[in-house]
């Protein structure tokens, strides 16, 4: 006998309405964790005082400023690279085998894990390049990890530009840069950014890269070559070594609250965007 | 006596293996509107795309014969593509308004060139809209987003953004397919009031509308040119059986 469409249409929705919460429920659990042991611990202290006794005592803002220091080397690096990519990709060559290859290595680029990125950066930045366990490796560390990110994104949202839109602006007389520069890019600029979005959190909260990279100094960076601590790796330190579990939930806080904020601002942003243009 | 503006000599177009266009032969002369007829898929679209080479475009578009504009043999590896573009100018069938405004929509081909100076533009913007048609109804919103207009207003922006280059000639591919009577009839009346300083070739799929605004009218059928002729003598003594079955809806 069969189902009745109605029951099997009940079944089913009834089904992957439990699949979703599942994805949910694990989030708000994680944020509810999270916040309950963390946010007792934020104060304006924790925020702009470094790190005392191995981090049992004080702030965090040595940490602050490396992860900020780190994710912002890895950004201005990858994105002109990952952007160029995507154009060369879809603007400048035809579909080939050649560009087939290439998206393969990109998609192969990505599915490495990230500790032997980090392993990869410890052998080229650190040793072979002479830059130490310092931001400078392990800004260009992340980079790369993040490359394929910023590719795809950036390919997708440049494929999406309407072809139209091309040919107008060759008809007008533009030259192929011209017409990516001032037609096509603009158009896919919300698909990059959210890339680069991507790739901004999975900087922030990288640990394994970071630990071969850029070390994990308590100091407050001062240069380029400085080896210092993200707030990941300090959370992963302070937990792992049983230092100080209050101080790790406090980190740990205020690495899901920067991202989180980092997010609702560039949605913001976006959506103003796409509507002034619109 | 009539000044030989463009001449097409054995022109043949092919995609990949598929031959769109068969040894064409025909002339432009300056100042006229040639109108091209034909159902769909007979090669008029590619004929305007071989005019300005925006067939280069696409993956293994292929051209044999010559096409002279002024004289000048356009396949031949020196010219500069770029600027024949800007000369032939083209209007596609679906307006396609870049998501800029208005203003900038009009200038866009003008800033290509480097030319950013403000007054030098404000005055390209009005006589451009002016010519086109469309200056009175959006005079006063030029900085607001072009993708607000209504179709028709579209169509015409576009014909201005055309304008705005200086071109020698305008290529329209069924400029009014899409559009309301009133709006075909607005961009009608620019065409014939354009005639005068631009030689216009329109691509229709309406039959009726060569007969208004061309002076001749060309008769194209999967790739041929079947026959062209002064308007009036194609549409009531057409050569050619084909063109009398077309023009009666025999067929297309």
């Amino acid at each position: 006998m069969r189902t009745s469409p109605k029951v099997e249409q009940k079944f089913i929705q009834v089904v992957l309405y439990a699949f979703t919460s599942i994805a949910i429920i694990t989030l708000i659990f994680i944020l509810a964790v999270i916040f309950k042991n963390g946010i007792p611990q934020l104060s304006l202290e924790f925020l702009t005082r470094n790190p005392a006794d191995m981090g049992r005592e004080g702030g965090i803002l040595s940490t602050i400023v490396a992860t900020i220091s780190l994710t912002f080397i890895a950004l201005l690096v990858a994105t002109p690279l990952g952007v160029g990519t995507a154009i060369y990709l879809t603007e400048y060559t035809v579909e080939s085998r050649v560009t087939r290859i290439i998206r393969f290595g990109a998609e192969c680029l990505a599915g490495i894990p990230s500790i032997i990125f980090g392993l990869f950066g410890f052998i080229l930045f650190v040793n072979k390049l002479g830059f130490g366990w310092s931001i400078l490796s392990g800004g260009l560390t992340l980079a790369f990890m993040v490359l394929p990110t910023i590719i795809r994104t950036s390919e997708e949202a440049i494929k999406a530009v309407p072809h139209a839109y091309r040919l107008v602006s060759f008809s007008l007389g533009s030259t192929r840069w011209q017409s990516v520069t001032r037609v096509v890019l603009p158009s896919a600029l919300p698909g990059i950014v959210t890339g680069v979005i991507l790739s901004i959190g999975r900087s922030i909260g990288e640990t394994a890269v970071v630990i071969f990279t850029a070390g994990s100094a308590l100091r407050m960076p001062t240069s380029l070559f400085s080896s210092s601590r993200t707030m990941a790796v300090h959370f992963y330190i302070l937990a792992k070594e049983g230092v100080s579990m209050p101080k790790a939930y406090g980190t740990a806080a205020v690495l899901v609250i920067s991202i989180l904020i980092i997010n609702i601002v560039t949605y913001y942003l976006m959506e103003k965007y796409i509507r002034r243009k619109s | 006596m009539k000044q030989v503006a463009i001449r097409v000599e054995n022109l043949s177009h092919f995609y990949g293996n598929h031959q769109s266009l068969k040894k064409i032969n025909l002339e432009i002369y300056r100042n006229e509107i040639l109108g091209i007829i034909g159902p769909a898929k007979s090669g008029k679209s590619t004929f305007l795309a071989c005019l300005n080479r925006l067939n280069d475009l696409i993956p293994g578009s292929r051209v044999e014969g010559r096409i002279l504009v002024d004289g000048e043999d356009i396949y031949s590896p020196e010219v500069d593509v770029v600027a024949l573009r800007r000369k032939l100018g083209i209007v596609f069938a679906t307006p396609v308004p870049l998501p800029l405004t208005i203003y900038e929509n009009i200038v866009y081909g003008v800033r290509l060139l480097g030319r950013n100076n403000r007054k030098e533009l404000d005055w390209i913007v009005e006589d451009s809209l002016e010519k086109a048609g469309l200056w009175n109804e959006v005079k006063d919103r030029l900085h607001t987003s072009a993708l607000k207009l209504s179709g028709g207003q579209q169509q015409r922006l576009c014909i201005a953004r055309v304008l705005a280059l200086k071109p020698e000639y305008i290529m329209l591919d069924e400029p009014t397919s899409g559009l309301d009577p009133i709006s075909t009839m607005k961009i009608e009346d620019s065409l014939r009031t354009l005639k005068k300083d631009y030689t216009i070739i329109l691509v229709t799929n309406n039959t009726k509308q060569a007969a208004r605004v061309a002076d001749r009218t060309a008769f194209f059928l999967m790739g041929e040119l079947v026959e062209i002729d002064e308007t009036p003598v194609v549409f009531t003594r057409p050569a050619d059986k084909r063109t009398e079955d077309y023009l009666l809806g025999r067929f297309g």
